[in-house]
């Protein structure tokens, strides 16, 4: 009797591994560690589980830089996987290579899946999109960076979350100060301090429509008025006491926060899941980056942080089809409103916001809320996105220059000259590859 | 005097011919390939390559960050060949003269030979952790604000303890198996002509080092240069920001993280160059001046 089980289940084992011969199967590169990566493999299960016809395998490859490096060599080698998560830095890159990747718009449309940019929110939907609004990359891991803070900390000191620098260093700073805290860290110089201050002050980051218009003859316009009077007054918050910086590494400026030495912490929208999780020893909330009302009156939406997914060129039309199948279900809302629920990246189509809404989920969570409505303000100018090559050259090189003006190595003046002119060499070395 | 030779011509060219095919598809073809890159700047993905002639050197040569990168690394490389040789040196004379549990003693030495660069980093991290690493501590009750990953002088100073701490047992094996095998009817006779023990260390056992001395300092330089690289990385977290790095790190940086292919072609032949040079200036000045026994 034994026996004959074993050779039954031995015959059925057979019988699917036949069924699974018939599957298209591709492969997804992705960057997203721990925590993040347990929520892919879910994604994944939940797809395979989901129909018969196709099988995506996720592989997890390291930090943003190392996938996007590896997907470059693999292509190189004719050896790319059908999907390669590629992070905001290296859009330029990955964008200005027409011939890397199928543009997700077309690869939808030929596949017959439904396809209207209009379904995406307004914040996501042109960041990963070529100068005539076509979609190239499908938002995927999208985040912004938001104000957290410790709530007891501010009712401790009698101030509420500052709404603009000014408030911040004339009020809740000191009084947090007073209370015993330090008031701000942040984790990403580059992005919430340059990127981001730019779309949130409406101000151009680059000419040529902040490079969508193509590498040739673009130039960074980082060394403005109002960015060096933000670092000024950063310098001199550090100095006062009301802001530290513990490097240019993401945790070392989140562990104090977690600690409840700092009291505000900017970060990303997609750092509300870990915090939730940590149950952490206060009670802390968030709302949307501060801004100079000496810049603007009218603050603007950030950009999107995080990555989108790119199906790489070279495949079988068969694969193709699988791959537009898969986006298709990472669209759809109950797949949008389990990623955005577990991590805290924000839902990419109004569908799947609505969704999350209607469950309850901000009612649960108020905070978790904030990045997407962040990302939901009003459109400037220069608030759609911004493309360079070897961009993240460049943010090694802003990442040193703001390391050096917060350490007194080097005066603001310098320090923004020294961007200007490294910068602008890099675009211009990078126009010269595109031809 | 009958001379041992190969009769047929073609037998040693195919006795040889497993080590050569190894050089030249692991190192010149490679090296060859760099050479050629250097010239280029290319599209990332390999669609579009431009033809720039001599513009990446020019690129470094007026790159004052690249120049400060080169000057830090050649400091670098001093203080940690000068400090982990002659710590090595230091107990290795001492070593030798244990004569109860001297086994354990060696032994407990050369234990950190078996950890690897990127884990000798990942201690360093531990050690000068920003709010409770041990050493961190350490300084600051000598009164210096020790911040890893913050300030550079201090990033730097905790690169070059893990650097030197990593190869000291390395070196410590090679000095003490040179002096022991200093013969010793040699110490004997030194002894009797001369009572002090550092003059006879400088005078006799210090000479018949050399040669050891020698093949360790061009192995530490390399070192130095090259197979810090773990320890760079682990320490800086792979985002350099306003830290220090070495140009092997740099050419990482570029080629690896920032997808500059001609750049980082351009500074990989740069050093090349800089070990050919130091090759042959080692082999050229240096070797004349050693007997080998």
């Amino acid at each position: 009797m034994q026996k004959f089980k074993l050779g039954a289940s031995a015959a059925a084992i057979a019988m699917v591994a036949s069924a699974a011969m018939a599957e298209v199967e591709i492969t997804w590169w992705h960057a997203m560690g721990g925590a993040l990566g347990d929520t892919v493999n879910q994604i994944a299960e939940d797809f395979n589980a989901s129909q018969d016809d196709y099988k995506i395998t996720p592989v997890f490859k390291g930090t943003y830089e190392e996938t996007l490096t590896a997907g470059i060599a693999a292509f190189r080698a004719g050896e790319q996987p059908n999907i390669l998560q590629v992070f905001d830095a290296g859009a330029a890159t990955v964008i200005g290579a027409k011939g890397a990747t199928v543009p997700v718009q077309d690869l939808l449309q030929d596949n017959g899946v439904e396809f209207n940019i209009e379904d995406y929110i307004s914040g996501v939907r042109y960041f990963y999109a070529d100068s005539d609004g076509k979609m190239i990359g499908m938002p995927f891991n999208s985040s912004s960076p938001i104000m957290y803070y410790n709530v007891d900390a501010l009712e401790k000191a009698g101030v509420t979350p500052p709404k603009t620098w000014e408030e911040f260093q004339t009020v809740t700073a000191p009084a947090l100060k007073e209370a015993g805290y330090i008031g701000l860290s942040q984790s990403h110089l580059p992005w919430i301090f340059t990127e981001n201050f730019h779309s949130r002050h409406d101000l151009p980051f680059a000419t040529n429509d902040n490079g969508y218009e193509g590498a040739e003859g673009t130039k960074i316009l980082v060394n403005n008025d109002a960015m060096k009077a933000h670092f000024t007054a950063v310098k001199d918050w550090k100095d006062k006491g009301f802001f530290e910086w513990y490097g240019t590494g993401w945790s070392d400026n989140q562990t104090p926060f977690e600690e409840g030495k700092v009291a505000i912490w900017l970060g990303s929208s997609g750092s509300f899941g870990g915090l939730s999780k940590k149950d952490l020893p206060f009670e802390f909330s968030a709302t949307f980056l501060p801004y100079w009302e000496s810049v603007t009156k009218e603050p603007k939406q950030t950009f999107i942080g995080g990555a989108a997914l790119f199906a790489m060129a070279g495949k079988s039309d068969e694969e193709n089809k699988a791959t537009a199948a898969f986006f298709e279900f990472l669209t759809k809302p109950e797949t949008q409103y389990m990623w955005h629920r577990e991590t805290g990246y924000v839902p990419i189509t109004t569908a799947a916001y609505e969704m999350a809404k209607a469950d309850g989920h901000y009612d649960r969570a108020p905070a978790a809320e904030v990045g997407i409505k962040q990302l939901s303000l009003p459109a400037g100018k220069h608030t759609k996105g911004y493309r360079m090559g070897f961009y993240v050259q460049i943010r090694d090189v802003m990442n040193r220059e703001y390391g050096r003006i917060l350490t007194g190595e080097t005066s603001v003046e310098d320090a923004f000259n020294n961007i200007e002119t490294e910068a602008n060499a890099l675009l211009e070395r990078f126009a010269k590859t595109q031809n | 005097m009958k001379r041992a030779g190969f009769t047929a011509r073609w037998l040693p060219i195919l006795l040889l011919m497993p080590q050569l095919v190894i050089i030249a598809v692991f190192f010149y073809w490679p090296a060859a390939h760099a050479v050629q890159s250097s010239f280029f700047l290319q599209d990332p993905f390999g669609f579009g390559s431009t033809f720039v002639g001599l513009d990446n050197y020019k690129d470094l040569a007026g790159n004052g960050e690249y120049l400060s990168i080169a000057w830090f690394t050649v400091i670098f490389t001093v203080l940690v060949t000068f400090l982990s040789l002659s710590i090595a040196l230091l107990l290795a004379v001492k070593a030798d003269n244990v004569l109860r549990g001297a086994k354990t003693y060696r032994t407990l030495l050369m234990w950190v030979y078996a950890v690897a660069p990127p884990v000798a980093g990942f201690i360093g991290l531990i050690m000068f952790h920003q709010s409770w690493g041990p050493l961190t501590e350490l300084a600051r009750s000598i009164g210096w604000d020790f911040k890893l990953g913050v300030n550079f002088n201090d990033t730097a100073t905790a690169m070059v303890i893990v650097s030197v701490w990593k190869q000291v047992p390395v070196n410590f094996i090679f000095f003490l198996s040179g002096l022991q095998s200093i013969p010793k009817s040699v110490r004997e006779a030194a002894l009797i002509d001369n009572r002090s023990a550092s003059g006879r260390f400088w005078d006799v056992t210090f000479p018949l080092l050399a040669p050891t001395g020698f093949f360790l300092l061009i192995t530490n330089i390399t070192y130095s240069l090259f197979d810090t690289f773990g320890v760079i990385d682990t320490m800086v977290k792979g985002e350099p920001g306003n830290n220090p790095m070495t140009l092997v790190y740099k050419v990482y940086v570029d080629g690896f993280r920032g997808n500059d292919l001609g750049g980082s072609s351009a500074q990989s032949v740069v050093l090349m160059v800089l070990v050919l040079a130091l090759t042959v200036f080692q082999f050229r000045l240096v070797e004349r001046r050693i007997h080998y026994t």
